[in-house]
């Protein structure tokens, strides 16, 4: 049981490697921003 | 680099970058990694028994390793997967459907509107093969994506409720679903634009900056007077309109208001809650942001980060498109190469029908990819975009925030550096910046609906 270590999300981007690309997400600089490229902030489609 | 860690708002966070695991750590874990490599106990437990208990740091040691044998920590690097294909297809365009504005603000990086070249209105036929373009180019993707820009589409309403009723049309043909989003500076929202805009689900990209002083001085009128006043009565009744939901209100900050939590405040104060706010992307003028203002940025991200979160939990409560990391369900590996797409999934149409990279590349005609008619004549281009992502980039390819910036905008790239495989340099720090308050966000909500 951990004590010192609180993990607070399920990600493994190394899943993603064989699943995702199906391009179906938004453009990330299209949302919002329209001048600063983050990815990091969109959301899986699937 | 394969972890990162900082202290932020009295949390000790460890993002481990391969994974994308999120851990909250205690002080003595977090010195424990500056020596820690994952196979190096004694190394750690001799560096750091004068400060800590070795019972507890050998205890720690094996929380440690119970991570890693999760790959939650020093996870495997991540190569180019299968799924990110040598073959981009197009799925985004940005239609400037006018190069003209009825706004004069300073740092517009369409030259007030005209992008350097000739003002002008794109005509309906160029708008349709736009759409054209997208659905033969867009392969099997059923999801495309459309923004009326400009310059201030709105001065071209005629096109752009004709391109609407086209997609529709071309919609029921072809079983595709397009988004569509429309940038406007909000003079022209008047009543029957609101209720148009409103009735065929067009998502609004606003522009503001936030205090009335700040957004008067950069956003002024041909005649110098500034905007704020109309653009804050037109935006208000638009989003209210709405219910508040599928807009965004985004501003800009610069050298000017350094200060510019608070005119992320001021518009949350206003009441509006899907907020973005930006910094320039200027050099050589009097506004631009240099190097020797990071510091005092760093500290305003940090302070609106704690505001923000504050708000998040006791109200009222709004969203900062920098701050809404998704740690859980964010992008899969392919989409974090291909990041904003510009040049190889997301082109701009002029009113001429010139394809370039993004809208930013406007006017930059080395980047001019060829045009409607004839499709992308330049062909090496869109290779060259595809593959400038943060595995290829030797800048990117060993910085921790390389899966979620996606290597930053190729358009400041060329502008700072003259090429799109370097970045800019002022945007990565801004970046970095940026996504350390998200994650702190991020662990401080988790943390807090566990405890509940």
């Amino acid at each position: 049981m951990a004590k010192r270590i609180t993990t607070v999300n399920k990600a493994n981007l190394q899943n993603t490697v064989h699943t995702g690309g199906c391009g179906e997400c938004q453009a990330s600089c299209q949302s919002a921003c329209k001048t600063s490229c983050t990815v990091g902030n969109q959301v899986c489609q699937k | 680099m394969n972890i990162h860690k900082f202290y932020l708002n009295g949390l000790y966070i460890l993002l481990d970058v391969n994974s994308g695991a999120v851990h909250v750590v205690d002080q003595m874990i977090f010195d424990m990694l500056d020596v820690f490599t994952g196979d190096n106990d004694a190394e750690v437990l001799a560096a750091l028994s004068g400060r800590y208990d070795s019972r507890e740091l050998t205890e720690a040691l094996a929380e440690l390793h119970e991570l890693m044998a999760a790959q939650q920590l020093f996870a495997p690097a991540l190569n180019v997967p299968p799924t990110f294909s040598d073959k981009p297809l197009v799925k985004s365009l940005c239609l400037h459907v006018a190069h003209d504005c009825n706004l004069r603000c300073h740092y517009c990086f369409a030259g007030t509107g005209d992008f350097g070249h000739s003002r002008g209105l794109m005509p309906k036929e160029i708008g349709e093969q736009a759409v054209d373009f997208i659905i033969a180019n867009s392969g099997q993707r059923r999801n495309c994506e459309l923004d009326f820009f400009g310059g201030e589409p709105l001065l071209n309403m005629e096109t752009v409720k004709h391109v609407v009723s086209y997609v529709r049309r071309r919609e029921q043909e072809t079983g595709k679903v397009f988004k569509l989003t429309l940038t406007t500076n909000g003079v022209l929202l008047n009543d029957d634009a609101i209720q148009y805009l409103n009735e065929n689900n067009i998502s609004l990209v606003l522009s503001m900056d936030g205090r009335q002083e700040v957004h008067d001085h950069m956003r002024p009128y041909a005649d110098g007077s500034g905007s704020f006043r109309d653009v804050a009565t037109n935006v208000r009744k638009a989003i209210r309109s709405r219910n508040n939901q599928n807009y965004y209100l985004r501003g800009t900050f610069t050298a000017h208001n350094l200060d510019f939590a608070a005119d992320v405040l001021a518009m949350a104060d206003l009441g509006f809650t899907q907020l973005s706010v930006e910094p320039v992307v200027a050099k050589d003028c009097d506004y631009a942001l240099e190097e020797e203002h990071l510091p005092v940025l760093f500290e305003q991200y940090e302070q609106l980060a704690v505001e923000y979160l504050n708000r998040k939990l006791h109200g009222p409560a709004f969203d900062f498109f920098h701050f809404n990391l998704d740690i859980n369900n964010g992008p899969c590996v392919a989409k974090r190469l291909s990041g904003c797409g510009a040049g190889h999934e997301y082109f701009a149409v002029t009113p001429e029908g010139d394809l370039y990279p993004c809208h930013q590349f406007v006017g930059r005609d080395e980047y001019l990819l060829g045009n409607l008619a004839e499709g992308v004549t330049k062909k090496e281009l869109p290779e060259q975009f595809r593959k400038a992502h943060v595995l290829n980039k030797p800048e990117c390819r060993d910085c921790w925030a390389r899966f979620y910036c996606s290597g930053g905008c190729h358009a400041n790239a060329q502008l700072f550096n003259n090429r799109i495989d370097q970045p800019y340099k002022i945007g990565c720090e801004l970046q970095k910046k940026r996504l350390e308050c998200a994650l702190m966000i991020q662990a401080k909500l988790a943390l807090t609906a566990n405890e509940q």
